[in-house]
């Protein structure tokens, strides 16, 4: 165990641990806990997530980690709690609201809707367009001016994001990897603040992933906070500013993502006790151990004779 | 989806009943006269005057004592009868058909000391659309025995309402079994029901056999009905992959097709299934027949063996563990096509008898399955949707709200004010009683 | 058997006023279950309540026309609201059991003998055109031609009936090239993506079956306009002419529900012509006249079948866009 010493991080005020304080939180989360019958899903005492960078949210499975995004983005009720988006009160807001905020979710199983052309979906994603109003939608001048506002900015999404000979097919008719790119595209349309993604790369084929990473990084160059759950560790290392741990719904760590590997909480979460065994030896140890009791049993019992 | 290795050819024996159950409904085309029909047809008097099964009385009692030799005459449709109270102060006027009836009850024929309650209100009107005997009250003396004589009425309602509710759960566990194990919504679910009601009142009125016999046959075309129901169209439109919702569309189909065939046949009358138990059975205050203790009897133990096939037999588990999850079900080896044919045929079987019971206490018609669909619906949405034993509750509880609500409400709003509890316990706990949340979307 | 008749007198069904009123609520469950994935098996309930609110505010309380008619729309935006609060949150095969379960307590309602002062109980109402009928500006002789032919008073609701169906076309038409449209389309692919892009889905839903129930209402008073209001007529073989007539003509498409009325009805009065006729002239015998009536409804029942198994999207529609799982 290494001993504790005072480590400090330019995103952090005070010292780095789980649910310290940052200099410019953009989302801040206070004693959120969600029970699903005996079992606390999440305890999540304090965490802020850094506006403006790049947070992976990471943990084994069963953490607790789609549960507490549900959570926060209004997809799911905290038994108790509060968080804040921007020093706005979100709790047990419901999930349209919170997208309207500008917190906007992708989710692990692509949700992009197969029967609507590309535009279409991409249309959806925009905000205040007075056609979604069922009174002003009957008549078209009220509402044509937006829609090739956001038009145009759905076309150069779709041009980012390589996505733009598909325009008029189908979203039923994209590939995996496409839909997932659409899904994020669509994301962006309403500019938000923050962006939460769920297991971006789950499914995806390895050529993918690294366009995928490369489109991740560009929304922090355009100034977008996000916040994304992962599994695999080596993605993670390779854009995320941040890294929150948890494991059996707490937040057992925090860091950047260099040193947090190495925190003992995260090991022992992953790994367990026995990390640096090979599992296949200890199955061996144990057998081996099992023959030598039971010989030792049998010639304590001979020996009685 | 799993699919399914070939099953061998089904064994003759039931393609012998299924083509049974058919040559039966053939020979009622046959006998069964056309009579004219409109959308919903209002029910004919027919019965002839021996032995009807319909009829009116009550118990006269001044306090606890008995009143006898009081004199009350019946009229209606032209016919006209003087009944005396026996010396339990009984009286019961045997009627011609269905109809309305008017009781007067002549006070000179009280004895001395007996007033009754309210001198100027001494005639009641009874109609026998919706049950076959009706009970008259002409309340005596001073209003302290108020409390007795609405207990009185209660404790019938109550036991009709139970009655009535058992009738129900047969069928509504066929509707829940179904559709625990395949999601449907089975909107042609109460033509399974009508089906049992006209076999045996073919069996019984137009061939004479015994009520027992009869019924041993309509649960044998029912279970052929059940298993055609699966055989021809549900297990190939599972194979075909169509979805739910056309598959729900593909009942209202089936039930319009039903419903007129039923129709052509049978015509638009309503008859009553003659059981030959038409005693009366005093039970406390309440005048039952021997038939509705009979029913309630042959419920109930139909009931327990249903429960006990569920929970004990490997069939059972398995039925129940296909409903909870069936691609786990198939997953563990259990034959889910094989369970959902046999949770037809059962739920048939179960749904034809409940047809039987209800022929005998309110009436065989061509619409009178469609008529309780939504009563059935009501019950396993109130209980809980998929849980079989959550069909039962909520059609008991459904049967004594229907009861129960004509002591202050009129008669012909029973089925609504059932319905409106439905939706009432849609908006309150949309899960119904024994239901389970993760269920409802 | 005089053919001609029989088919001179189907053809001149196609365009009567009932045939719109059917085509009208057609293009209302069109709304909810085509384009917003709602299951609404209660289109009687709405026509029902439409017919009686006309027809009791024109009878009690003495409502002229354009008063009666928007009490017709009142009452259905209200019944909407109550049949949507509770279920719109729930699976979708709720909403059809609710709005079957509230049809047949809107029937019981309006036939109990306790309410019969002001509903007519069990015979219904009559005698309310009067005032619509007085609004009519035609001069007197006929209209049309061949097997559409008309009278001053029958062209009257003729031009009412179809001219609403052609309104509540464009309305419909409109609205699903609009970013509405969109949103409710969106919401039968996937409620929670579009939940995620900021749509509040439970109002949308709320609006798609407040319209299609307006719709149904105002078919329910052309649907009246030429007859008597009875009680008998709103039952759920009403609700399941509409589905067959939508899913007939294709059910999110623009022109299914008027060509898919028009060809029902056709059919429907063709065939009891055919079969009546020929059992009439004793060429098919095992059959009674009353039976012949009765066996186009079992003809209904199997085209109603075979349609949404083997042709789901009806005549105009598209099947790559068909959606029927909600």
């Amino acid at each position: 165990m290494s001993e504790p010493t005072v480590v400090t991080h330019p995103l952090v005020v005070g010292p780095v641990g789980p649910g310290c304080k940052k200099v410019d939180p953009i989302v801040i989360a206070d004693g959120v806990v969600r029970r699903f019958g005996g079992n606390t899903a999440v305890h999540v005492e304090h965490v802020e997530v850094p506006r403006g960078k790049i947070t992976a949210l990471i943990g084994p499975n069963g953490a607790g980690k789609t549960t507490f995004f549900n959570l926060l983005t209004g997809f799911d009720k905290p038994n108790e709690g509060d968080w804040s988006f921007n020093g706005q009160n979100l709790g047990n807001v419901p999930a349209f609201k919170v997208a309207r905020r500008g917190m906007v979710r992708t989710f692990q199983l692509t949700k992009s809707l197969g029967r609507l052309t590309v535009l279409q979906n991409m249309l959806l994603g925009a905000t205040k367009q007075p056609g979604e109003n069922v009174f002003t939608a009957l008549f078209k001048p009220l509402w044509k001016s937006r829609e090739e506002e956001i038009t145009t900015r759905a076309d150069d999404l779709l041009a980012r994001f390589k996505l733009d000979a598909k325009r008029e097919d189908y979203a039923a008719s994209l590939s995996g990897g496409q839909r997932k790119l659409l899904e994020m595209a669509r994301a962006l349309m309403s500019e938000p603040e923050l962006v939460m993604l769920d297991e971006p790369m789950a499914g995806v084929n390895p050529a993918l992933t690294q366009s995928l990473l490369g489109h991740i990084k560009e929304l922090k160059n355009d100034g977008t906070s996000v916040l994304f759950v992962e599994h695999d560790m080596h993605m993670v290392r390779h854009i995320s500013d941040w890294v929150i741990v948890m494991a059996e719904g707490k937040v057992v760590a925090e860091g950047p993502p260099e040193t947090v590997m190495d925190d003992q909480a995260v090991i022992d979460a992953y790994l367990g006790a026995h990390h640096d065994t090979d599992l296949g030896d200890m199955i061996e140890q144990k057998s081996v151990a099992e023959r030598a009791r039971r010989v030792e049993a049998k010639e304590a019992s001979l020996a009685d004779d | 989806m799993l699919t399914r290795s070939r099953r061998p050819r089904r064994p003759p024996l039931q393609a012998l009943l299924a083509l049974g159950a058919g040559l039966l409904f053939a020979g009622l085309l046959g006998v069964a006269p056309a009579a004219a029909a409109t959308a919903e047809p209002a029910p004919s008097a027919s019965a002839p005057a021996e032995g009807t099964g319909f009829s009116v009385g009550g118990t006269i009692a001044n306090g606890d004592e008995p009143v006898e030799g009081a004199e009350i005459l019946v009229e209606g449709d032209g016919f006209s009868e003087v009944a005396t109270t026996d010396d339990e102060g009984v009286w019961r006027v045997e009627v011609p058909a269905q109809g309305s009836y008017t009781s007067t009850l002549d006070v000179d024929t009280l004895p001395e000391g007996v007033e009754p309650r309210d001198p100027d209100n001494v005639m009641r009107t009874s109609n026998l659309n919706t049950t076959p005997n009706a009970n008259v009250l002409f309340p005596m003396g001073e209003s302290t025995i108020q409390g007795t004589s609405m207990w009185d009425t209660v404790l019938t309602r109550l036991i009709y309402g139970i009655n009535f509710g058992l009738m129900l759960a047969l069928a509504a566990i066929g509707i829940s079994l179904i559709f625990g194990t395949t999601g449907l919504n089975n909107f042609a679910h109460g033509e399974l029901l009508t089906f049992g009601a006209l076999i045996s009142f073919f069996l019984t009125a137009v061939l004479g056999w015994s009520i027992w016999a009869a019924i041993a046959v309509t649960l044998v075309a029912s279970a052929a009905f059940g298993w055609f129901h699966d055989a021809a169209i549900f297990k190939p439109l599972r194979r075909r992959r169509v979805g739910l919702v056309q598959a729900m569309i593909v009942t209202i189909g089936l039930s319009i097709v039903l419903r007129y065939l039923f129709l052509m046949i049978f015509g638009g009358r309503t008859e009553f299934i003659q059981t030959g138990f038409n005693q009366v059975v005093p039970v406390g205050p309440a005048n039952l027949q021997a038939s509705s203790l009979i029913s309630m009897g042959i419920s109930v133990v139909v009931l327990v063996a249903v429960a006990l096939f569920l929970t004990k037999t490997r069939i059972g588990k398995a039925t129940r563990a296909v409903s909870d999850n069936a691609a786990l079900a198939a997953a563990s080896g259990i034959d889910v096509d094989r369970i959902i044919r046999i949770v037809w045929v059962l739920g048939a079987t179960l749904t034809g008898l409940s047809g039987i019971l209800y022929g005998v206490f309110r009436g065989v018609s061509w619409i009178m399955g469609f008529q309780i669909l939504l009563l059935l619906f009501a019950a396993v949405t109130l209980g809980g949707l998929g849980s079989a034993f959550g069909a039962l509750v909520g059609a008991i509880i459904i049967g004594l709200i229907t009861e129960l609500s004509t002591l202050w409400l009129p008669a012909d709003l029973r089925f609504a004010t059932a319905l409106i509890i439905l939706i009432l316990i849609l908006l309150l706990r949309p899960q119904g009683i024994l239901g389970r949340r993760e269920r409802i979307g | 058997m005089d053919f001609l008749f029989v088919l001179n007198n189907a053809l001149g069904v196609a365009l009567s006023p009932t045939t719109a009123a059917y085509a009208l609520a057609a293009i209302g469950i069109g709304v909810h279950f085509g384009y917003a994935g709602l299951l609404n098996f209660g289109q009687a309930g709405f026509m029902a309540i439409g017919a009686y609110a006309f027809g009791i505010t024109t009878l009690t309380l003495g409502f002229p026309f354009p008063l009666a008619f928007l009490s017709a729309v009142v009452a259905s935006v209200v019944f909407a609201l109550i049949l949507g609060i509770p279920t719109l949150r729930l699976r979708a095969d709720y909403l059809a059991i609710v709005t079957i379960a509230s049809a047949e307590i809107v029937r019981y309602i309006v036939s109990t003998t306790g309410l019969s002062d002001v509903t007519g109980g069990a015979s219904g109402l009559s005698a309310f055109a009067g005032s619509f009928q007085a609004m009519n500006p035609l001069p007197g002789g006929s209209y049309g031609f061949g097997p559409w032919t008309y009278s001053r008073a029958e062209f009257w609701v003729f031009l009412w009936g179809w001219g609403l169906v052609a309104i509540a076309t464009v309305v419909v038409w409109l609205l699903m090239r609009s970013p509405w449209g969109r949103v409710v389309k969106g919401i039968r692919e996937d409620e929670d993506a579009v939940r995620s892009l900021g749509k509040n889905v439970y109002a949308y839903k709320m609006q798609a079956l407040v319209l299609g129930g307006v719709f149904g209402s105002l078919a329910g008073v052309i649907f009246i306009l030429p007859r008597a209001i009875q009680p008998t007529n709103y039952a759920t073989t009403l609700t399941f002419f509409t589905w067959t007539i939508l899913l007939l003509g294709g059910a999110a498409t623009v022109f299914g529900p008027i060509i898919g009325s028009m060809i029902f009805w056709v059919l429907l009065v063709l065939t009891e012509g055919v079969i009546g006729g020929l059992v009439r002239a004793d060429i098919i015998t095992f059959i009674s006249t009353t039976q012949a009536g009765q066996i186009r409804f079992v003809l209904l029942g199997l085209a109603l079948i075979l349609l949404v198994v083997f042709r789901p999207q009806g005549i105009f529609g598209n099947k790559k866009e068909l959606s029927f799982n909600v």
